[in-house]
């Protein structure tokens, strides 16, 4: 894995990163190689022994608590990434926010690329949990975004109110929300907009920056449902991820509004699609294609994605790792939702159900957004395939029971294929 | 800590134009008083636990502030952060205390026999006195950046000294984990319980973190000499009880004080001073003398009088609601306290609030009397120094 971060430091972005550089004279040398952060920058205080230092997890009820014993702890807190990201940083989150007897959350971030190896001894246990026994150490994350391998894909529209994939991209070099300066968050945006305003034809858009948009700009967003507010969420928040508010965050959408891209809130970028009504295979369409397309813009600059073939596209929560994709639709199920099944469809398609108003809301009338539970291990056409082959089971069970006949519950779905 | 500041040798990379923060819709002291140049300046300092510029201000670039509030918009990570950083942190603080001047000196004098009177404010009126103070202990970093050793140890040591306390100061140690129900409610009950911060100028500082390990309640047995552990310093104390003897509310206050430094000084761990900021906090707010005296008086009629905010600022005092800060008043009556913190002494400060309150008490019977009150009112107090 290392081999693939001095493959950065290739002719361009060093040409970039040194006309950056003040008058400061010890870091021409200190950053052309990125090892001697280890020694000369990071300051780790270690006044206490790690078992003084070990958090009480007693009460907690996370992934990371799960899998922080104080052996692994002892064996990391006193490493750092070249950045000088430290194991108390990814975990405080974890540490502040115990969880809930019911919701499993994380408890864990990562500040940049290297966190996820250089804490390999914590995150890849988290991983392993969290995406259902996927382990980084020996198995491969494939990455497809070839929308014409989609079959099917356009639903009634009596049923499918909307259709919506979104997921998440990283800038390879620069810091994750919860641990970059404002310089590098700085960096991202101008990174990210100068790509986005290469898009043309239905791509073709614009860029409002949260601290410059005007009202009505603002009222617009709101109204389009597109404005991303500082987050509250104290697991969030206390992972750093809202420093600096609002300082270069802001929302991209194409003209047509199908297309939408958010700088800088809790990844580098979020990349959504969206239309109303039941086409999920166009939206995925435009989804790879522009996906694509930011990825070739960025590359001309001599910029990357953070990616690698153990755990696909690098994003700040491991939650997001892999595809970091949830495809989705708000759908209309009014007498399968009232059906005691209901729950164990869900469950053996891999399909999970949300409110209209996204995590943690409650579905309102008879309308659900269903997405794929799974991110990692399979590739954006499997999941996004899975998506619609359940979607269609679903809406039979819908007609069937409209019909007054019986439904059945089907076989559970393999995970990684 | 917090979060993502550590690596100041990487972020160095970057020019003072990249990093600088966007401040033109702030509104704090700190906002007002940081420049690029200055910036450019501090940077690349640390202090010796790794307390950086970035560090300082972080909640204060988070917190642009109110049009009509001026917050402090930075803290400090340890003792040697007013030293380290005192280009920014000097201004800062003669802004928040009046101009006071980086070559003044603080008078400390914690010697409650020079306070004059004190005894006789009439408890018709005053309801309840208080005085508190906060402590650090040297040799620990502040708590926007110890870490959780260091947020032990500071409780380990501040819970021996205080168990150590005997006569009227004999008393316990509630922890906030391992507190039952029952001693929850008891210490809600007495109003003692102090919750996990929520405003975020707190949050924004790092203060919050770990909550709540080595966060904690010590009381004496007769409820008087209070002591919270861990909150937003080191040590926050408290004397106070019912009625108007701000005289023994301070002997308390001093002789309790005086008798915890005496146990962390054989420790090697006395507080944070100098003769310069008196004793240091987190907050600039608090330096100097970081004490807060005050009372819960009825003052139905002069709350309501023209002159009454007139009366106050001459007096050098601050009306408060009786839920503390930023609370409204309840049924005319007042929390009013000493506004100043450093430049003068305890004695100086409650001395304030005694005379004050007794003139103001006389004020309000003689508005209850009908009869004017304008022969009464006081000239300006010189402020400190």
């Amino acid at each position: 894995m290392a081999s693939s971060f001095a493959r950065i430091l290739s002719s361009k972005r060093k040409v970039g990163i040194l006309s950056l550089v003040g008058a400061g004279s010890l870091t021409v040398g200190f950053f052309l190689n990125r090892e001697q952060h280890v020694d000369a920058g990071a300051h780790v205080r270690r006044i206490y022994p790690p078992s003084a230092e070990y958090p009480d997890l007693r009460k907690h009820n996370n992934c990371m608590a799960s899998h922080l014993t104080p052996a692994v702890y002892a064996k990391l807190s006193d490493k750092t990434t070249p950045n000088g990201y430290t194991l108390d940083l990814a975990i405080q989150t974890g540490v502040d926010n115990p969880g809930h007897p019911f919701i499993k959350t994380v408890g864990m971030v990562a500040g940049d690329e290297e966190s996820y190896e250089v804490f390999a001894g914590i995150f890849n246990p988290v991983i392993k949990e969290r995406h259902n026994g996927y382990d980084p150490c020996t198995m491969n994350h494939p990455t497809d975004l070839d929308a014409s391998k989609i079959r099917g894909g356009q639903f009634d529209d009596k049923y499918v109110l909307s259709s919506r994939v979104r997921t998440g991209r990283s800038i390879r070099g620069l810091s994750l929300p919860p641990a970059c300066t404002r310089a590098e968050r700085r960096e991202v945006e101008r990174v990210v907009i100068d790509a986005l305003a290469g898009l043309k034809g239905d791509l073709a858009g614009k860029y409002f920056s949260l601290t410059l948009m005007t009202e009505q700009e603002q009222q617009q967003l709101i109204d389009d449902h597109f404005l991303f507010d500082k987050p509250v969420s104290p697991l969030l928040t206390c992972a750093g991820m809202a420093r600096d508010w609002p300082d270069a965050r802001g929302i991209w959408h194409n003209n047509e509004k199908t297309f939408l891209v958010w700088v800088n809130e809790e990844d580098h970028t979020r990349v959504i699609s969206m239309e109303k009504g039941g086409n999920m295979k166009r939206v995925f369409e435009r989804f790879c294609k522009g996906l694509q397309e930011v990825e070739r813009l960025i590359q001309e600059k001599g910029w990357e994605f953070m990616w690698n073939e153990h755990l696909g596209y690098i994003l700040t929560c491991p939650s997001n790792l892999g595809t970091g994709l949830r495809a989705g639709v708000h759908v209309t199920l009014p007498h399968l939702s009232k059906d005691p099944r209901f729950p164990k469809i869900l469950d053996n398609l891999r399909l999970q159900k949300r409110g209209t108003g996204g995590v943690d809301t409650a579905a309102v009338g008879n309308t659900f957004d269903i997405s794929n539970l799974d991110r990692l291990g399979q590739s954006e056409v499997q999941l996004v395939q899975t998506v619609i082959d359940g979607l269609n089971y679903l809406i039979e069970c819908e007609k069937k029971l409209e019909r007054g006949q019986d439904i059945k519950i089907p076989a559970p779905i393999s995970q990684f294929k | 800590m917090p979060f993502g500041n550590t690596h100041n040798n990487f972020k160095l990379n970057y020019s003072v134009e990249d990093e600088f923060p966007d401040l033109t819709k702030h509104n704090n002291h700190m906002a007002k008083v940081l420049t690029k140049e200055m910036y450019a300046k501090l940077r690349d300092k640390q202090t010796p636990t790794g307390f950086t510029v970035d560090d300082v201000i972080q909640t204060g670039v988070d917190n642009p502030g109110h049009p009509f509030i001026m917050t402090v918009g930075c803290v400090a990570g340890d003792e040697e952060s007013y030293e380290v950083f005192k280009d920014l942190l000097d201004p800062v603080i003669s802004d928040r205390h009046g101009g006071y001047k980086a070559t003044d000196k603080h008078k400390t004098d914690l010697n409650f026999e020079n306070l004059k009177g004190g005894d006789d404010l009439d408890p018709n009126y005053v309801l309840s006195s208080r005085v508190r103070t906060g402590r650090s202990i040297k040799g620990y970093a502040l708590p926007p950046h110890n870490s959780r050793g260091e947020r032990r140890a500071v409780e380990k040591l501040s819970v021996e000294a205080l168990n150590s306390l005997d006569g009227e100061f004999k008393g316990k140690y509630y922890p906030l984990k391992s507190m039952t129900d029952a001693e929850q409610e008891q210490l809600i009950a007495d109003h003692f319980l102090f919750d996990k911060p929520v405003s975020p100028l707190l949050l924004g500082a790092g203060m919050a973190r770990d909550w709540p390990d080595a966060r904690g309640i010590w009381h004496n047995e007769n409820k008087t000499f209070l002591v919270w552990v861990n909150e937003e310093d080191h040590l926050r104390v408290i004397s106070m009880q019912k009625g108007g003897n701000m005289k023994e509310v301070f002997k308390r206050f001093c002789v309790g004080l005086q008798r915890i430094e005496e146990i962390f000084k054989k420790h090697n761990h006395g507080f944070m001073w100098n003769e310069h900021l008196g004793f240091i906090l987190t907050c600039p707010s608090n330096l100097g003398t970081g004490l807060r005296g005050g009372v819960h008086v009825k003052l139905p009629k002069l709350s309501t009088h023209a002159k009454f905010e007139e009366i106050l600022n001459r007096l050098r005092l601050q009306k408060r609601g009786t839920g503390g800060v930023d609370t409204a008043s309840v049924g005319g009556v007042f929390d009013i306290s000493n506004a100043d913190r450093i430049g003068s002494s305890e004695v100086d400060q409650v001395q304030c609030v005694v005379d004050g309150v007794k003139l103001m008490v006389e004020m309000e019977k003689k508005l209850e009397k009908g009869e004017s009150i304008d022969s009464m009112i006081p000239a300006q107090k010189a402020p400190p120094l």
